[in-house]
C-alpha cells in the first residue's frame, strides 16, 4: 500500500515505524526537516519536508496515488484541511485524522463526506484514557483490551501462585466455573510464549490472556490470582491533556488527586475539574507525595510528558507505599528495565494508540488492532465475508481452518449491526457504548473447536507473533475467483 | 465642575418626567375627589418647574455620560427624588415634618417599605397609591441599576454577572443598549405586575387594592394601605398569592427576561441563586413552621406553615408585609428572619441585602479555606456552578462583605448612641440597610419608624440609601479622588 503518514511526531513515527516493517511505501511529511531525516536514517521510507495542508506538498508526497492518508501533525485544523484536500483534489480512498481537541469529536457530522471527508478519526488521548480507565476499574488486569464495541474482551493478568487455578491443568477451567466460558489465548511464561492446550499447567507469575464477555472477567480473573480490593483512590501526576482527562472520568466514581508543577496548568485544570482535588507541586517531590498520604493511594499513575519524570515519581510512590503504580514510557529500553519490578504497569502510548491505526492498513475487513507485549503480538477483529466457496473461513469449523501455528481464535461476536463495523469501537467510544445498550440481537460466542464460523461474523484472533499477520490476512480475504 | 453639570443636566430631565407620573394620583384624585387633588396639582408644578430650570440651566453641558458620571447620577437619583416624591405627603399632611416626609419617601424609591405613617386607611386612597406607586418606580428603576449598572460600574464584585447578562456591559459609556435591556427589562416587570394586579383581585382584594398591593410586592417594597397589612384580610389565598409573586420578584430580572426571550425554563436552571433561593426559602418555612408549633405559638401545624410562610418569605425577600405581630414569636424565629433578609435575593431583583450570589462566592471562599489548610499545595478556585470566579471579584465580594457588616455595626451605634434599646437599634440598622422594612422592638411589625427622633430618621433614610445603593456606589463620591481631573 501506498500510505502518507502527515507529521512525524511520536505518533506519526511510531506508526511510520511499524508500517514499514509490513512492506508498505511510506512517505512521510512534516515541517521539522531534522526530525525527517532522523528517521530516515532509521526506516525506510521517503520523506517530504512541508507544509502538510498545502496542496503542492501533497503532490510532491505522491499523493495523487497514495492509497491511504495518515494525518497526524499535532495541529486538529491542518489534520482536517488536509484530509479535505485529499479527499476533493486527489480522491484518495482512505483518509484517517488526528483529532485531539474535543470541541471536534463532539460533532461528528463535521467529518462527513460533505464536508472535510475524514473517514476515520481517532484520538489518542481518549483511547489512552479509556485504556487506563479499564485498568483502574480491574486493578488486577495487565491490560484490557475491548473488541466488538465492548461486548468481548481481551485480559492480560499476571497468575500468581494464590490463584485456584495456578498449578493446575488449563482444562480445569471448566471444572473451576462451569458457567462461564472463556478461553485462553496465550500464555507467556518468562518472555516465552507457550500456546495453550488443554493439559498445560499455569504456573505462578505467568502472564495470561484470555478472553471472555465483558461482565465474566473478573470470574475468571479470580481463578489466576487473589483480587485487590477495588480502587477508591487515584493519584495522577500530570494535569496535561492525558492527565485532565483521565481526572475528568475518574473523578465521579473514585476519589481523584492530580498533581501538576505548573502553577497556571494547575489552576486552568482546577477550574475544569469539579470534584477532584488538584494539588500545585512536584511529583517526585517525598514531602508532597508523604502530606497528601501516598501509602493510601490504591493507584498512582505518572502521566506527565517526561518519562524519566514519570519512572521516578512512579518508582517514589510504590516505595512510599501506594498500592499499584502506573507510569507512561515512550522508551522501549527503559520500558523493558521497569515493567514488572518496581513499577506495576507500564504503558507506552505510541503502542496503545497504534492498534486503532492499524486496523484501517491492514487489508480485509479488520475492526480493530491492539498491540500486545510491545507490538511482539497482536488481537484482531476481522469480519468474515463470503460464502463457503470464495471464503477460507465461513462455513467451516473453528479447527479445520488451517491458522498458522501462534494464531489462536479466541471469540465470535454474531449479528453486529453493518454500520458499527465500518465505524470501529475504538473510534469514538461514546457510540459504540450507545449502540451496545440499543441491540439485543447479538451473540458473544466464545470459540471452541468444533464452532462454525458465518457470514458477517467478527472474529477475535490473537497472534502471538506479527510475522503471521499476512497469513492471517490472506485467510479473511474473499476469493476473487470464486466471485 | 462640569461633571457636575452634565450629570445635572440628565437628573433634571428624570425629575421632568417624575413630575409627569404624579398624574396618575392626581387622576385618581379628581375622579374620586378624595380632596388630594390640590396636593398633586402644586407637587407637579414645582417638581416639573425644578426639572425644566435644572435641564435648561444646564444645557450647555449637556454631554454623553462616562462610567464614573454614573455613580454620581445614580446617588443624585436616589437621593434627589424622594425630595420631590415627598411633597404630595407634606402638602396633605401639615403634621409631618421634614425629616419623616423625606424618610417616608427614600422608603419608597429604595423600595424599603418601612413606614412613619400610621391611620393609613384613613389617608385618600390617591395618597396610597401615590406611595404604592414610588415604591413601583424605585423598582423600575432598581432593575436597571442592579442589572445593567451597577455591573458596569464594577461595585461589589457585581462584574462576575457580566456574561449572564443580556446586553452588552463591557463598553465604558452608558450606552442605548442599556435603553434596550432596560426596554426588555421594564416589559416583564410591568406584565408581572398587572398579572400580580388581576391575581390579587381574583382572590378578593378590591381593584384600588389589588393594583396599589401589586405595585409594592413587585417592588418588594412593602407599603399597604391598612395598617393591619395583610391582616386586614386575613385569607389564606392573598397571602398565597403575595408569596408566589415576591418569589418571583426576589430572582433575577434578567433570569426572567432570558426565560421569556427564549420561551423556556431552561434559564432558571442555569441561574447560580435561583436553586439555593428556592432550597433555603423552603427549609427556612418547614423548619420555623414545625418550631412555631412544637412552641405551641400555633396549636395546628397548617396555621404555623400558613404564618411562617407568609412572614418568613415576606422578610427574607425584603418586602416587609406582616400578617400578624412576628416579634412576639420566640426571638430565634424573628432573628433568623432578620438573617435571611441579608442574603436570600438575587442580584438583578428589587429585593435588598448583599444578594444570593455574594452569600454563595463567601461560602466557597470558607469552603476554600478550609481545604488549604489540610491540602497546603491544592488548587482550588472558588466556583459557580462550573465557572471559576476570579479572585479579583472574591476580593471585592470579602470588602463588600466588611463594608455591609461595618455600616450595620456603625448604624446600630449611632442609633443606640442616640437613645435607642440595643434591639430597636439593630434590629432597625439591618432592617434599613436590606432594604427590608419592619425591625423589631419599637420599630417591629405592628408599629412604625414615627417614634424616631429626626436625627435617627437621617440616619435610617441614610443607611437604606446606603444600602440600595450598594454602599460603594454612594462612598465613592464622597472620597476626594473622585472629584480629581
Amino acid at each position: 500500500m501506498k500510505i502518507i503518514i502527515l507529521g512525524a511526531g511520536q505518533v506519526g513515527s511510531s506508526v511510520a515505524e511499524s508500517l514499514v516493517s509490513e512492506a508498505n511505501d511510506i512517505t512521510m511529511v512534516d515541517v521539522d526537516s531534522k526530525r525527517l531525516a532522523l528517521l530516515q536514517d532509521r526506516l525506510d521510507l521517503r520523506t517530504v519536508v512541508g507544509n502538510a495542508s498545502h496542496p503542492s506538498v501533497l503532490v510532491n508526497a505522491g499523493a495523487h496515488d497514495a492509497d491511504m492518508i495518515l494525518a497526524v501533525t499535532e495541529h486538529d485544523e491542518t489534520n482536517l484541511v488536509a484530509c479535505k484536500l485529499a479527499a476533493t483534489l486527489f480522491n484518495t480512498p482512505t483518509k484517517i485524522a488526528r483529532i485531539r481537541s474535543t470541541e471536534y469529536l463532539a460533532h461528528p457530522e463535521i467529518f462527513s463526506t460533505d464536508n472535510f471527508c475524514v473517514d476515520f478519526a481517532i484520538c489518542p488521548e481518549q483511547i489512552l484514557t479509556e485504556y487506563i480507565e479499564k485498568l483502574i476499574e480491574f486493578p488486577e488486569a495487565l491490560q484490557v483490551l475491548d473488541f466488538a464495541a465492548g461486548r468481548v474482551s481481551l485480559v492480560a493478568v499476571r497468575a500468581l501462585k494464590d490463584g485456584a487455578l495456578v498449578g493446575q491443568q488449563l482444562q480445569e477451567l471448566r471444572k473451576h466455573v462451569p458457567n462461564v466460558d472463556t478461553r485462553v489465548a496465550a500464555i507467556f511464561r518468562k518472555d516465552r510464549s507457550i500456546i495453550p492446550e488443554g493439559d498445560t499447567i499455569i504456573e505462578a507469575e505467568d502472564e495470561v490472556f484470555f478472553i471472555a464477555a465483558a461482565e465474566d472477567i473478573r470470574t475468571v480473573m479470580r481463578e489466576l490470582r487473589s483480587m485487590d480490593k477495588p480502587v477508591r483512590h487515584v493519584m495522577i501526576a500530570g494535569g496535561g491533556k492525558i492527565g485532565k482527562r483521565l481526572g475528568e472520568a475518574l473523578e465521579k466514581d473514585y476519589q481523584v488527586k492530580v498533581i501538576e508543577h505548573n502553577y497556571q496548568a494547575s489552576e486552568r485544570l482546577a477550574g475544569e475539574l469539579h470534584h477532584a482535588l488538584v494539588l500545585h507541586g512536584d511529583a517526585t517531590d517525598e514531602t508532597l507525595l508523604e502530606s497528601e498520604s501516598i501509602a493510601e493511594m490504591d493507584m498512582f499513575c505518572a502521566l506527565t510528558n517526561d518519562e524519566e519524570n514519570n519512572i521516578m515519581s512512579a518508582l517514589l510512590a510504590k516505595r512510599m507505599g501506594a498500592h499499584k503504580v502506573i507510569a507512561l514510557i515512550n522508551r522501549r529500553a527503559y520500558v523493558d528495565l521497569v515493567q514488572g519490578s518496581r513499577i506495576d504497569i507500564a504503558i507506552s502510548p505510541a503502542q496503545v494508540t497504534i492498534g486503532s491505526l492499524l486496523a484501517y492498513v491492514r487489508q480485509g475487513d479488520v475492526v480493530a488492532v491492539h498491540s500486545l507485549r510491545r507490538g511482539a503480538a497482536e488481537a484482531l477483529e476481522l469480519v468474515a465475508h463470503g460464502d463457503a466457496k470464495s471464503s477460507h473461513v465461513v462455513g467451516r469449523k473453528v479447527e479445520d481452518i488451517k491458522l498458522p501455528k501462534g494464531a489462536t481464535i479466541g471469540a465470535i461476536v454474531r449479528g453486529l449491526p453493518k454500520s458499527e463495523s465500518v465505524f470501529g469501537g475504538n473510534l469514538i467510544s461514546e457510540q459504540g457504548k450507545i449502540s451496545r445498550e440499543s441491540d439485543s440481537s447479538v451473540q458473544v460466542i466464545i470459540a471452541h473447536h468444533n464452532t462454525v464460523i458465518e457470514q458477517e461474523d467478527h472474529v477475535i484472533l490473537f497472534v502471538i507473533n506479527r510475522k503471521m499477520i499476512r497469513e492471517v490476512e490472506k485467510l479473511f480475504q474473499v476469493n476473487v475467483g470464486f466471485l | 465642575m462640569s461633571r457636575l453639570f452634565a450629570v445635572v443636566n440628565v437628573l433634571g430631565k428624570m425629575i421632568l418626567i417624575f413630575g409627569l407620573t404624579m398624574l396618575i394620583p392626581l387622576g385618581l384624585a379628581l375622579w374620586n375627589d378624595d380632596g388630594a387633588g390640590w396636593v398633586f396639582e402644586e407637587s407637579i408644578l414645582i417638581t416639573m418647574g425644578c426639572g425644566l430650570l435644572m435641564w435648561l440651566a444646564t444645557r450647555r453641558y449637556k454631554r454623553e455620560l462616562q462610567t464614573r458620571d454614573g455613580f454620581l447620577l445614580v446617588v443624585l437619583v436616589w437621593s434627589v427624588l424622594p425630595a420631590f416624591a415627598m411633597l404630595p405627603l407634606l402638602f396633605y399632611l401639615p403634621q409631618l415634618n421634614l425629616s419623616m416626609a423625606y424618610f417616608e419617601a427614600a422608603s419608597g424609591l429604595t423600595a424599603t417599605g418601612a413606614t412613619v405613617l400610621s391611620g393609613l386607611d384613613a389617608l385618600p386612597p390617591s395618597i396610597n397609591l401615590w406611595r404604592g406607586e414610588i415604591i413601583w418606580l424605585g423598582g423600575m428603576g432598581l432593575i436597571v441599576l442592579a442589572v445593567a449598572i451597577l455591573p458596569l460600574l464594577g461595585v461589589g464584585g457585581r462584574q462576575l454577572l457580566n456574561a449572564e447578562i443580556p446586553g452588552p456591559m463591557k463598553e465604558n459609556k452608558l450606552t442605548p443598549r442599556i435603553a434596550e435591556t432596560a426596554k426588555g427589562l421594564w416589559t416583564i416587570y410591568a406584565s408581572l405586575t398587572l398579572a400580580c394586579a388581576i391575581a390579587y383581585k381574583w382572590a378578593g382584594m378590591d381593584w384600588f387594592d389589588a393594583v396599589m398591593h401589586a405595585f409594592t410586592t413587585l417592588g418588594l417594597g412593602g407599603f399597604s394601605s391598612h395598617d393591619a397589612s395583610y391582616g386586614y384580610w386575613d385569607s389564606p389565598l392573598i397571602e398565597a398569592v403575595a408569596i408566589v409573586f415576591m418569589l418571583i420578584a426576589g430572582v433575577n430580572f434578567a433570569t426572567h427576561f432570558l426565560a421569556w426571550r427564549g420561551k423556556s425554563l431552561t434559564s432558571y436552571r442555569y441561574d447560580s441563586e435561583v436553586g439555593w433561593y428556592v432550597v433555603i426559602m423552603l427549609i427556612s418555612c418547614v423548619g420555623l413552621a414545625l418550631y412555631l408549633w412544637f412552641a405551641e405559638v400555633y396549636a395546628d401545624p397548617l396555621t404555623a406553615l400558613r404564618y411562617a410562610a407568609f412572614n418568613i418569605v415576606s422578610v427574607a425577600t425584603t418586602t416587609g408585609y406582616s400578617n400578624t405581630d412576628y416579634s412576639l414569636w420566640p426571638m430565634f424565629v424573628p432573628l433568623w428572619m432578620l438573617f435571611l433578609s441579608g442574603f436570600c435575593t438575587s442580584s438583578g431583583s428589587t429585593g435588598g441585602g448583599i444578594k444570593m450570589i455574594r452569600a454563595r462566592i463567601l461560602y466557597q471562599q470558607v469552603y476554600r479555606e478550609m481545604i488549604m489548610i489540610m491540602h497546603p499545595n491544592a488548587v482550588i478556585p472558588a466556583k459557580l456552578g462550573r465557572s471559576v470566579v476570579a479572585s479579583r471579584i472574591i476580593q471585592a465580594v470579602l470588602v463588600f462583605l466588611f463594608v455591609y457588616t461595618a455600616s450595620i455595626a456603625f448604624m446600630a451605634l449611632a442609633l443606640t448612641f442616640s437613645g435607642l434599646n440595643v434591639m430597636t437599634a439593630f434590629s432597625a440598622a439591618v432592617a434599613c440597610i436590606n432594604n427590608l422594612g419592619p425591625g423589631l422592638g419599637d420599630v417591629g411589625p405592628a408599629s412604625t419608624y414615627a417614634v424616631l427622633t429626626d436625627f435617627q430618621t437621617w440616619v435610617c433614610s441614610f443607611a437604606m440609601l446606603l444600602g440600595r445603593l450598594e454602599f460603594f456606589t454612594l462612598l465613592v463620591i464622597f472620597t476626594p479622588a473622585f472629584w480629581r481631573k
